[in-house]
């Protein structure tokens, strides 16, 4: 079921406001199709959009009347077509945080809380929405990706959705329950001695050979704009309003480019604040990673632009462990142009988070999201986020019960008794 | 002769080919034999500089030249040698 269905005048064909797909490095242009890489100096492909059109259809009303889901912002997503899958995805939570903001010490304080994102609890639902969609476009029978964990959740089950052939490409350590939650889905999961950086290069050249849609390889120019969801989502749900500070887990780099992006997008087309001139500039974003793969939170503080790749990751923040970012690069430069910062969070500091975060909001995030809280409290500590700022979101990009491993043997044992009042009330005073 | 795999991006210079051999003792070497060979070559992969350029990373059996010597990582006969875009990834 698409959102063109569940409104009042269903439409086969949409209008689309795509023009191509335009190197972000030397602006070299090229009609829409499976590639990530410009023929002409290797940079990074990017979507262009009519921007005309767009601002002659685009309102806030337009947006407000259509379904709850992330296709409300269709003239800004990359599909030629209606969508094929998510039609249950995005529109999360943005939740109040007024507990954890007075344990941190400010004055307001959301949660982005992806966990909740449909239908595998992770911000991968949003990106993977989009690029088997247009790997359906294209015409590819089969999609693929590398990953560890969430990426392959989604993929694998949108796979299933659209009924196209799935193949997840994994370390071969991975532990059973995280090889389990792909399997599930009927995809073939092949598992490759090496890292993830390993597992994403063979990935890269497997891609050049095969006419098969890899959502984060051949398909990332596509899959990267539903990351930008998150960020329309916020602005809206904040009163069509940005943030002051964003902070946001950083592994490859590209959702916090991408949520930079949508802030400057929305204030493009005059959907912010009353006025059309509303400061998304002074919305601030900052990256957060696990101490031991933090090579992008490395360029920010040392002001460079050269990544250093990290040849062994050691994180329990495993979605987060990409130790050769390929958005590195764009993730310093939008963070440092939004005026903002990044830190990095040991392992420590990144169980703290969880527990912080589910003691006071109930919600359980996966160690990315524990990263994040770990990275606000750095954050706040060295100033670059005040209090008393405006608004502050955290972003949750999974749910917790996909990361439970690092929380083993560290919460505490239930108490274990015989069934007698005598034996609870002794256990009570053994409390006091 | 070291054997060099060919992305799609550069086989326009190659005639097409997905693997050519080269010649170098180190990689360094290897990319000015291939740009004898297939010019127009070394500048796509490098810059002005002659720095592997940051959208390009390249590996010397399996290994990112990064990890090595970076252009003076040393080049056998028998190793394989390949160009990768870096634009790929998330996990």
């Amino acid at each position: 079921m698409t959102p063109a269905a569940t409104t009042a005048a269903p439409a086969a064909i949409r209008t689309s406001f795509v023009l191509g797909m335009r190197c972000q490095a030397c602006g070299h242009t090229l009609d829409a199709c499976a590639t990530q890489v410009c023929e002409e100096c290797f940079g990074p492909l990017g979507i262009a959009y009519d921007d005309d059109a767009i601002a002659r259809v685009l309102t806030r009303q337009v947006i407000e009347s259509r379904p709850r889901n992330m296709w409300r912002y269709e003239e800004l997503l990359p599909l030629t077509r209606p969508p094929s899958v998510g039609a249950g995805t995005g529109m999360t939570p943005l939740v109040k945080a007024d507990r954890l903001a007075r344990a941190l010490g400010v004055d307001e304080l959301w949660i982005k809380d992806d966990g909740a994102c449909h239908p595998t609890l992770s911000f991968k639902d949003r990106v993977v929405s989009v690029a088997v969609s247009k790997a359906i476009e294209l015409g590819l029978d089969t999609v693929a990706c590398a990953s560890t964990g969430n990426l392959a959740n989604a993929t694998a089950a949108q796979a299933a959705v659209a009924g196209l052939k799935c193949v997840v490409f994994i370390p071969d350590n991975l532990e059973p329950a995280k090889v389990l939650g792909t399997s599930i889905y009927g995809a073939e999961v092949i598992a490759i001695r090496g890292t993830y950086d390993d597992v994403n290069r063979i990935c890269t050249e497997i891609a050049d050979r095969y006419p098969w849609g890899f959502v984060n390889v051949n398909l990332k120019p596509f899959y990267a704009e539903g990351s930008k969801t998150v960020g329309f989502e916020i602005a809206e749900q904040l009163g069509w309003r940005v943030p002051a500070h964003t902070v946001v887990p950083m592994a490859g780099g590209s959702l916090l480019t991408k949520i930079a992006e949508s802030y400057q997008q929305l204030a493009r087309f005059g959907l912010l604040g009353d006025a059309p001139s509303s400061p998304a500039h002074k919305a601030r974003v900052h990256g957060a990673q696990g101490a031991g793969c933090a090579p992008i939170v490395e360029m920010v503080r040392e002001n460079r632009e050269q990544i250093r790749p990290i040849k062994t990751p050691a994180t329990i923040a495993k979605s987060l462990a990409i130790g050769n970012p390929a958005d590195g690069h764009e993730a310093r430069q939008a963070i440092s142009s939004s005026g903002g910062f990044a830190a990095a969070a040991t392992d420590q500091e990144i169980i703290a988070g969880m527990r912080l975060m589910a003691e006071t909001e109930g919600l359980f995030v996966e160690t990315a999201g524990g990263a994040a809280v770990a990275a606000l409290r750095h954050l706040l500590a060295s100033g670059h986020i005040g209090r008393g700022d405006g608004p502050i979101v955290l972003c949750n990009t999974g749910h917790g019960l996909k990361t439970q491993d690092p929380l083993l043997g560290v919460l505490p044992a239930p108490t274990s008794m015989r069934p007698t009042l005598a034996n609870f009330e002794a256990h009570l005073r053994s409390r006091r | 002769m070291a054997t060099v795999r060919i992305p799609t991006p550069l086989r326009k210079l190659t005639q097409g080919k997905e693997e050519v051999v080269a010649s170098g003792a180190t990689i360094g070497a290897l990319i000015a034999s291939l740009e004898a060979s297939f010019p127009g070559l070394k500048e796509r992969i490098c810059d002005d500089a002659g720095q592997v350029r940051r959208f390009v990373n390249i590996f010397a059996n399996d290994e990112d030249i990064r990890f090595l010597k970076n252009l003076d990582t040393p080049v056998k006969d028998s190793d394989e040698i390949s160009i990768v875009p870096a634009i790929a990834g998330g996990r």
